[in-house]
């Protein structure tokens, strides 16, 4: 056994500055379109005709994404004579447009997950993407657990839950069993954009547009998959110690 | 061994007047036309049993006026050949024989055409809740159908609200333990029912299709690109293999000629999925038995390769690079070397790992003759991939059917016999030795010049085969002249194998079973589709 105990001190510390200062090492995030491009009318209508899930509007000259619905398919990087430049970055997280009681402010938001939270994470029909984002939170990269962040089995014990997938008939069911189940006060995380907007599966006769069909939402995240950077920031945002994304819907 | 011709011969004299046969030696493929009677079994245990092919999955069509059953085989020894039972039916008669008797493997895939299709087998032991589960949808409900209707499905639903799952243990003191479908940590929606009497599982039946989103049906009507989407993204571990597969198909229908760059280039970063998601079951596996320090150094590892597959690709999923005709962006040949040679190095780190786990009998002791496939077994049930390959079943599709170019690199299919978890362990590292060979000889096959060419849309069918990470893959697709989809199947290695995965799970005990799941490294997203 000694074995590991030298190979794991050989291994040195790898964990990610994060979220003292910013994260720059290489393909740790696809990045998103830039969220407002002037342009003229022609190009401008161009993209909203590239993008295959509607999140380029684009009104009075100026192309706007909503990332909420965006999925990194790059077709507006690469198909249009007018392409859409790519910001790099990760601190996505948002309070939901329409969302719950905290972020409708008719109720305050809790403030005992400052130090800690613990997470059920719930696949509510995920493509397996932002499921296995999820899970490289715990990989000694970004080691939540030093955040005071941790995956609990069991909802009772849960202080967040954390939704990925579009929420499909068979799921809602126990999606909405799992979230009866945690003890007030209680957030809920959708993580994704199929989480946030159906993605490229919904709506359709099994598959709402999201979690907020079924939840009342407070943060989400977006992207397909949000890099694990994206969701830990979700998760500051949700403990109340990073601000979310300026300038984007909601509270 | 017969050659097509032959064995189109042979057919039409084995049943004279009934079997029609027909020989396409562009794909290569024998075609025998069927009547939907009593000798449908005994063709296919002929294809099956005499002349060796594997069951490669069941195409089910709804034409305008029949019904249209396809079922696909395919060789794994000698010259890629193909085998198509065709087997038509009138619309309102819509009864078929079942061939599971013959061939198990074909089991689940009757199951699913039943509960999507509303066909019957006749003579298969168990149809109904399968994919749409009768505790939320009335049986009647055939989504797959043309004239399915989604607003009177969705307003009269008569779900069984009675419904329990069949026992089969009754000994005194058994009892079932359902696990899921929100169980554990990070984990897919899956439930396992398992029957025990304190112990040992004795039963375990993993009931799926949590995830069902029906891709099959809402790719109907799209145009290729919205289905491209769809293929990609329905199972995101393997994205780039299953989008592969799918741009294959329409390659095949639209008689595209792929330039070499896009070849090599499509081996390089179906290689590089291989190795991280060989990588991440090796993670999940050190995870399953506890041993931390190995399962940080794995996931390390994997979170190497999804960086490295961000930095080369632009994603970290390898999402939005396959497209009908090529690839969607050109990598630069620095790029590219730097990739292999940064692979180089993390296989080195994945070997020195395998060494300390070796040497960890701790380790060993909950892998080693835990979780049993026997080979005769692998073959009933035909499993694929890795977790067929431990089990002394070969045939992978990058030898026997090449695409891609794969003819051209040189690397081995790794084989085990004992079909336990340890077998399993070791193929996956095996194969991930292999993928890092083939990326090494991909450098000097990228020739100068483009990586994608303009298709121009045609009507047909077509098949497109991919060996992804888990196993043998089918897309077959069926486009209309403007490039509309009408079919889409999706045939996955998950599909197959979760068929067989209660082989491993029964009789060991129930601390065993996080462990067995993980070294079957299993996907339930793939397999729901």
């Amino acid at each position: 056994m000694s074995r590991w105990v030298i190979s794991g001190l050989r291994q040195g510390v790898v964990t990610t500055c994060y979220p003292t200062r910013m994260e720059t090492a290489k393909g740790t995030s696809p990045g998103l379109p830039a969220r407002l491009t002037p342009m003229a009318d022609e190009f401008g209508q161009e993209l909203v005709d590239v993008c295959p899930t509607g999140a380029i509007h684009f009104e009075r000259g100026e192309a706007r994404v909503d990332y909420g619905r965006c999925i990194h398919c790059f077709r507006c990087s690469r198909s249009a004579r007018y392409v859409l430049e790519w910001e790099s970055g990760f601190e996505w997280a948002r309070f939901a447009s329409d969302g719950s009681n905290f972020v409708k402010g008719a109720a305050s938001w809790p403030k005992a997950f400052r130090k800690s939270m613990h997470i059920r994470v719930v696949d509510a029909g995920d493509c397996g993407a932002c499921l296995n984002e999820v899970k490289q939170l715990n990989n000694p990269y970004y080691n939540m657990h030093r955040l005071g962040f941790f995956i609990t089995p069991t909802p009772r014990k849960a202080d967040i839950l954390l939704v990925v997938g579009p929420v499909n008939d068979h799921t809602r069911l126990p999606l909405q069993a799992a979230y009866d189940a945690m003890p007030t006060p209680k957030l809920v995380m959708a993580v994704g954009a199929c989480a946030l907007s159906g993605g490229v599966f919904g709506p359709s006769f099994v598959t709402g547009t999201g979690v907020k069909d079924v939840l009342p939402v407070d943060i989400e995240v977006p992207g397909s998959p949000p890099p694990p950077l994206a969701i830990l920031h979700g998760l500051l945002v949700a403990a109340g110690r990073k601000p979310p994304m300026p300038g984007q819907d909601g509270r | 061994m017969l050659n097509l011709a032959g064995m189109a011969a042979e057919a039409e004299q084995n049943w004279p007047g009934l079997v029609q046969a027909w020989v396409d030696r562009r794909t290569p493929l024998c075609e025998l036309r069927c009547p939907p009677s009593e000798i449908l079994p005994e063709v296919v245990h002929w294809v099956v049993d005499e002349l060796l092919f594997r069951f490669a999955g069941l195409i089910v069509e709804q034409e305008p006026q029949e019904w249209d059953l396809r079922y696909l085989f395919y060789s794994i020894q000698g010259p890629p050949r193909w085998a198509r039972l065709r087997v038509r039916q009138p619309l309102d008669t819509p009864k078929f024989p079942s061939i599971s008797p013959q061939v198990h493997a074909a089991d689940w895939y009757e199951r699913e055409a039943e509960d999507l299709y509303g066909v019957t087998f006749e003579g298969h032991p168990r149809l109904g809740d399968f994919v749409l589960h009768d505790d939320l949808w009335q049986e009647a409900v055939a989504p797959m159908r043309r004239d399915f209707d989604e607003k009177a499905a969705l307003a009269e639903r008569r779900p069984d609200l009675d419904w329990k799952f069949r026992r089969i243990v009754h000994d005194p003191g058994a009892f079932a333990m359902p696990v899921g479908p929100i169980y554990s940590g990070v984990t897919e929606s899956v439930q396992f029912l398992l029957e025990t009497v304190g112990e040992d599982v004795i039963r375990a039946f993993p009931r799926l299709f949590y995830k069902y989103r029906a891709i099959e049906k809402i790719a109907e009507g799209r145009n290729v690109d919205g289905c491209l989407l769809l293929a990609e993204r329905f199972a995101a571990t393997t994205a780039f293999a299953h989008a592969l597969a799918y741009c294959q198909a329409v390659e095949t229908i639209c008689r595209v000629k792929l330039p070499p760059r896009a070849h090599a280039l499509r081996v390089l970063v179906s290689e590089l999925e291989r190795f991280r998601h060989h990588v991440g079951v090796i993670h999940d596996i050190c995870e399953s038995t506890g041993l931390s320090v190995a399962a940080s150094q794995a996931a390390i590892l994997e979170e190497d390769l999804l960086r490295l597959s961000g930095d080369l690709t632009g994603h970290r999923y390898l999402f939005g690079l396959a497209i009908p005709g090529g690839l969607s962006r050109n990598l630069k040949d620095a790029d590219c070397i730097d990739a292999v040679e940064m692979a180089v190095k993390i296989l080195k780190r994945l070997q020195e790992l395998d060494d300390g786990l070796r040497y960890s009998s701790s380790f060993l002791d909950r892998l080693e003759g835990v979780g049993i496939i026997s080979p005769g077994k692998a073959w009933e049930f035909g499993l694929v991939g890795p977790m067929g390959r431990a089990s002394g079943l070969g045939g992978d599709l990058r030898k026997a059917q090449p695409y891609a170019s794969y003819e051209h690199f040189e690397f081995d299919v790794p084989l085990e016999s004992e079909g336990d978890g340890f077998a399993r362990l070791r193929v996956l590292m095996a194969e991930a030795a292999q993928s890092v060979r083939i990326l090494c000889q991909v450098p000097v096959r990228l020739e100068a010049g483009d990586v994608a060419v303009g298709v121009s849309l045609q009507s047909g069918r077509a098949l497109g085969w991919v060996e992804a990470p888990r196993g043998a893959t089918f897309h077959g697709l069926h486009l209309d002249e403007s490039g509309v989809v009408l079919r889409y199947r999706m045939i996955t290695p998950s599909f197959v194998n979760w068929h067989g995965f209660h082989l491993a799970a029964e009789n060991f005990a129930f601390q065993d079973f996080p462990i067995i799941l993980a070294t079957v490294g299993l996907s339930a997203t793939e397999n729901d589709r």
